[in-house]
């Protein structure tokens, strides 16, 4: 091949290249939104396609879990990278609110919210406010259990059958925020050191600790566990798709979550977190949950309540301290105290 | 005299362009998207280093004096006294000055407590080198290297001098640099006081060396799971390879064309894939766990999660790179040495076990190296297939981002990780001694390769086609995978996933990328295809320079350039955080972080693939070259180019499926905006989306393998005056 074929193509290389340059780099014309996304992809992805359509806004989104957020929010903190910290369980956002990671902002939608979406506004002054809830709980695989003759487990305390060693699943409360408020409703119920007296025994029927606090939820839809633990509204989605499980609210009762939604401090596009944060708490944007077969209580008074959501009335729950255990000495001492007693223990 | 007379307005015309960059050109970094960062100019973000000066960041004047005297030195004539002296003291101290007051003055002031103490006060601050600092201290570096070269460094050679100058502060930039970094934060307790005690508690803690689960049922520490899966995934890949390269070489087998896919397929699979499919496949619910247990009573287990599972995701994914190393160099065995053994009685079997297997050690060797180091580095299958089993890199990744964040473990487990490469390096320079392996020469060497010994052709076919089946089987999975409903559960044929993850919006008239995976998938491309030109550029540059070169430090030189590829991803993701996310040089969340971390992983391929083409070109034909009076710039553009094509070929392959399917380097520099395609089926994989992921990667494998067919056409073929088939290339492997 001569050269100047040679520099033809290489030619042609560039013109692709540039095309390719230039398809990636989208038009910016209402300005742009970096936002951290703490839920499910299924449901960040229409919330960010239905703000750009209302807004004009460019949102570049990234979906990581809450301590994973957490973590880049707090590693980022010197030179932010992100507006808009929307969805997750509410304690890393309220240990953001205390570290000074996060905005103070009044929403002019605050007085349409459910008082518990407000109150988590209070609490964490101003920094985080309450956009759905969900009660933790447990699922087992219908299937599974027949054909191992158990009785349906009800409670917590069920959990520890020697008949479901190796067959319980949940996250890791060092990488995921459900498995963390699991941790800190049991030490709510029972107590701090019957509740790790009960995880310790817990531990030899759990086959895995999963990274995410939703897998347990899709390793029980699919019979990879018998039963998983993971917040109420994980379960259902798996059971609307027509995965053989049962959804079980423990008898003992059980804690929630408060999703989140927080405005990074130092954002750079400040103006348009606020829009989005207004946004997202109306009921046009909380709609968008239940048809992602996202199955949280909104906290929105006036959106409607998916009928396949668990219903917090029927559910026996506990006043959960927010403000203590969301604090980071808090979760930093509870979480050592698990890895060592818990984690480290022999099946 | 032409080329002398370019030469010195070459100087002059840097000079400038420096004072021109200097006055105009923005010296901080900025993003260029958002324009009302240009209200103030000339000052205010955007500003020029003359004005901020002249109004209050007066550290920034002293610059005028390296480009005076580098404008001085370029207005002479060449050879005139002082000139040489004044570009190296223009250079030198221009970049020396730049490096120094970038390092001490960061966003928040001084950046060393001392130097604060010392100033008595947090001091001003400044933002990251930008577009006009890069520039400035570029032309510092090239002037530096002028004005060597006119003092007669490399006779007196400027290209040469200045692709050595510019080179080794690529590398010491951005490979010394961040490890260094990294180094010295595991001495650092989590405020960054400087704290060595911590060091050796974190360094010797239990759950890193524990041996529990040798004497009792508890796990064992982290280090010791990583080195046996290492071990085991060496040992494995390396014997799966021979199997598949003795048969290859010398076995009869008819279908060797199918066997070069299955050998490639592999290497264009982002690694994980590979673990999901082994779940659909064994998993508790899997394909053929649900058949053992309807069919012959078999219960369902879920031994997948651990040890076994990684370990059989890994030999997968690594046999092929194995096989690539081992190919050529069984390949390269002169049948000569073993004709001459079968000449003097020795059976077949003898021939093989005390000639063929000896010349193999240096293939054995570098092949298990790869394979052990890969296993080290891979972050994506002990994550998914992991369970309960851990290893350091998962470990490190969530030391990092857990919700119990402590980067001095991080590192600590880090600097585990790298003594264990290295270990590894040296051990395999310890066994392959001092021998000799030379068995291509430039003399005609016609015999014909013995066929294989009847014990060892069964077993290779009995390793090989098994192992070829299961790939195959795994493969059909994947692609199956994604158009069904949910693999495991329902099988009703969909387009769902690729529908989610690819759909164009055309609702309000225009196009619009609506499918979640658009974003990251024009991010991987873009980044990829950066990143595969300026690796194979840099590191044949590279290359070129370690063969045709000599200049001291050469060794050292070469150390540097294949660290960063010794270096596990993992480690690498943590230590470019740590070296770039604060000024002076702030890519952090950029597009080029990435580029920058993919061309300097994978550039030491580019390195080793040019020396070994190079070596294979006769020296004379540069020396007829430059004798005709062309510059080595020349020479290199016009002789060795064209030569040079199967190394080009692939780096340019290497780097761009490396780029599109790397996970553990990338994980930590990935934002919203450059998300990778790796790090978001990750992400689906572990929310359980298997669907998803799998369409998403089957699409990134058809992508693959279009660009490598493209690449092919791009560079064409090396046309050697010769009969016959032209040298075949093989790429390296690794």
């Amino acid at each position: 091949m001569t050269m100047t074929t040679f520099t033809r193509r290489l030619a042609l290389l560039g013109t692709v290249f540039g095309a390719a340059l230039a398809a990636s780099t989208g038009a910016q014309a209402q300005g742009q939104l970096t936002v951290y996304c703490g839920v499910q992809e299924d449901w960040c992805r229409p919330m960010v396609d239905a703000f750009e359509k209302a807004t004009g806004v460019k949102v570049s989104m990234i979906r990581k879990s809450s301590g994973e957020i957490y973590a880049q929010v707090k590693a980022e903190a010197s030179n932010p990278r992100g507006d808009v910290w929307w969805g997750g369980t509410g304690d890393p956002h309220m240990q953001a609110a205390e570290e000074n990671l996060t905005e103070e902002y009044k929403s002019p939608k605050l007085p349409e919210l459910n008082e518990w979406a407000v109150r988590q506004w209070e609490q964490s002054k101003g920094r985080a406010v309450g956009i759905y809830s969900g009660a933790l709980g447990f699922a087992y695989n219908t299937k599974l259990l027949a054909e191992k003759k158990i009785d349906d487990p009800k409670c917590w305390a069920d959990l520890l059958n020697p008949k479901l060693k190796d067959e319980v699943q949940v996250a890791d409360p060092n990488s995921s925020g459900t498995a963390y408020t699991m941790l800190a409703t049991l030490v709510q119920i029972m107590g701090e050191d019957k509740a790790f007296d009960y995880m310790k025994k817990l531990h030899a029927n759990v086959n895995q600790y999963t990274k995410s606090g939703a897998a347990p939820a899709k390793a029980t839809s699919l019979g990879e566990t018998t039963v998983g633990i993971a917040f109420l509204h994980d379960h259902v989605t798996m059971i609307v798709e027509g995965a053989p499980m049962k959804a079980v609210a423990p008898c003992e009762g059980t804690g929630y979550e408060i999703g989140s939604m927080s405005i990074i401090k130092g954002a750079k596009n400040l103006d348009n977190a606020k829009k989005w944060y207004d946004w997202a708490l109306s009921p046009e944007a909380q709609k968008l949950g239940a048809a992602a077969k996202s199955y949280q209580v909104p906290s929105n008074k006036a959106t409607p309540i998916p009928p396949q959501a668990p219903k917090l009335s029927d559910i026996k729950l506990i006043n959960y301290d927010f403000a203590k255990y969301g604090s980071s000495d808090e979760r930093k001492r509870l979480l050592t105290k698990w890895d060592k007693e818990v984690k480290a223990q022999p099946k | 005299m032409r080329a002398r007379q370019e030469s010195r307005t070459g100087a002059l015309a840097l000079a400038v362009l420096a004072c021109a960059a200097f006055a105009v050109l923005p010296w901080y970094w900025l993003d260029f998207s958002d324009t009302s960062h240009w209200g103030e100019y000339p000052v205010g973000p955007a500003g020029s280093a003359l004005a901020l000066g002249l109004t209050g960041k007066v550290w920034l004047l002293p610059f005028v004096l390296p480009l005076g005297l580098a404008v001085a030195g370029g207005m002479l004539p060449l050879g005139a006294p002082g000139r040489a002296d004044r570009l190296v003291w223009a250079g030198g101290g221009g970049l020396a000055y730049g490096l120094v007051q970038g390092f001490a003055l960061g966003l928040k002031g001084w950046n060393a407590a001392w130097l604060a103490s010392l100033a008595g006060g947090p001091g001003p601050a400044q933002a990251g080198f930008g577009l006009g600092a890069a520039i400035v201290l570029a032309v510092f570096l090239l002037l530096l290297c002028r004005g060597l070269a006119e003092r007669g460094w490399c006779r007196g050679d400027a290209f040469v001098v200045s692709s050595v100058g510019v080179v080794i502060a690529l590398v010491g930039l951005f490979v010394f640099f961040p490890v260094g970094k990294i180094l010295a934060s595991a001495v650092q307790d989590n405020a960054g006081n400087f704290a060595p005690a911590q060091f050796l508690e974190k360094f010797l803690d239990e759950s890193i060396w524990g041996l529990a689960c040798v004497t009792g049922n508890l796990r064992c520490g982290v280090a010791w799971n990583t080195l046996l899966l290492g071990v085991l995934v060496g040992a494995g890949s390396t014997a799966l390879g021979l199997a598949f390269a003795l048969l290859a070489t010398r076995g009869t087998v008819h279908g060797k064309k199918s066997l070069k896919i299955l050998s490639v397929l592999p290497i264009i699979t982002p690694p994980f894939v590979i673990g999901l499919a082994l779940i659909l496949l064994f998993g508790r619910s899997g394909v053929v766990s649900a058949g053992l247990s309807e069919w012959f009573g078999i219960p369902r287990s879920r031994w997948i999660y651990g040890l076994p599972g990684v370990l059989i995701a890994q030999l997968l994914a690594f046999t092929p790179i194995a096989y690539l190393v081992l190919v050529g160099v069984v390949q390269g065995i002169s049948p000569s040495l073993e004709e001459a053994s079968q000449t003097l009685r020795a059976s077949r079997w003898t021939t093989f076990r005390t000639v063929t297997l000896p010349l193999l050690r240096p293939g054995l060797a570098n092949a298990f190296l790869l394979g052990f180091v890969e296993s080290l580095a891979d972050f994506g299958n002990p994550l998914v297939l992991g369970g309960n089993f851990e290893v350091l890199s998962t470990k490190i990744f969530f030391a990092v981002v857990g919700a119990a964040t402590d980067q001095g473990r991080a590192t600590v487990l880090s600097i585990v990780l790298l003594i264990f490469t290295l270990g590894a390096f040296w051990v395999q320079q310890a066994w392959l001694g001092r021998r000799t392996y030379t068995t291509v020469t430039g003399k005609g060497d016609s015999g014909v390769p013995p066929p294989l010994p009847k014990g060892v052709a069964i077993a290779c076919w009995g390793v090989a086609l098994p192992w070829a089946l299961f790939t195959v089987v795994i493969y059909a999975l994947i692609l199956v995978g994604g158009f069904v409903q949910a693999l495991g559960r329902d099988y009703t044929p969909t387009l769902n996933h690729y529908v989610t993850a690819f759909r164009i919006d055309t609702s309000d008239g225009g196009f619009r990328f609506a499918g979640s995976a658009w974003n990251s998938f024009f991010a991987t491309v873009e980044v990829a295809a950066m990143a595969a030109p300026l690796t194979a550029a840099i590191g044949l540059l590279t290359g070129w320079l370690l063969t045709r070169q000599t200049f001291s430090g050469k060794r050292a030189f070469e150390f540097g350039t294949l660290l960063s590829f010794a270096i596990p991803g993992t480690v690498v993701g943590v230590s470019y955080i740590l070296a770039f996310n604060v000024p002076p040089i702030e890519i952090t969340g950029t597009g080029l972080i990435l580029v920058i971390c993919f061309v300097f992983r994978n550039m030491p391929v580019g390195v080793r693939s040019g020396i070994a083409t190079l070596s294979q070109i006769d020296k004379s034909l540069d020396e007829a070259s430059l004798t005709l009076g062309a510059r080595s710039a020349t020479t290199l553009r016009l002789v060795l180019m064209p030569l040079l094509k199967p190394a080009i070929l692939a780096a340019l392959v290497y780097a761009f499926v490396r780029a599109m399917t790397a996970v553990s380097a990338v994980i930590f520099l990935v934002t919203a905006q450059y998300n990778m395609a790796t790090t978001y089926i990750v992400g689906r994989v572990e929310a359980g989306e298997f669907g998803l992921a799998i369409a998403y990667a089957s699409v990134l494998i058809v992508i693959m393998l279009a660009a490598i067919l493209f690449i092919e056409f791009i560079v064409g073929e090396r046309r050697l005056g010769r009969r016959g088939a032209a040298g075949v290339p093989v790429a390296a492997g690794g």
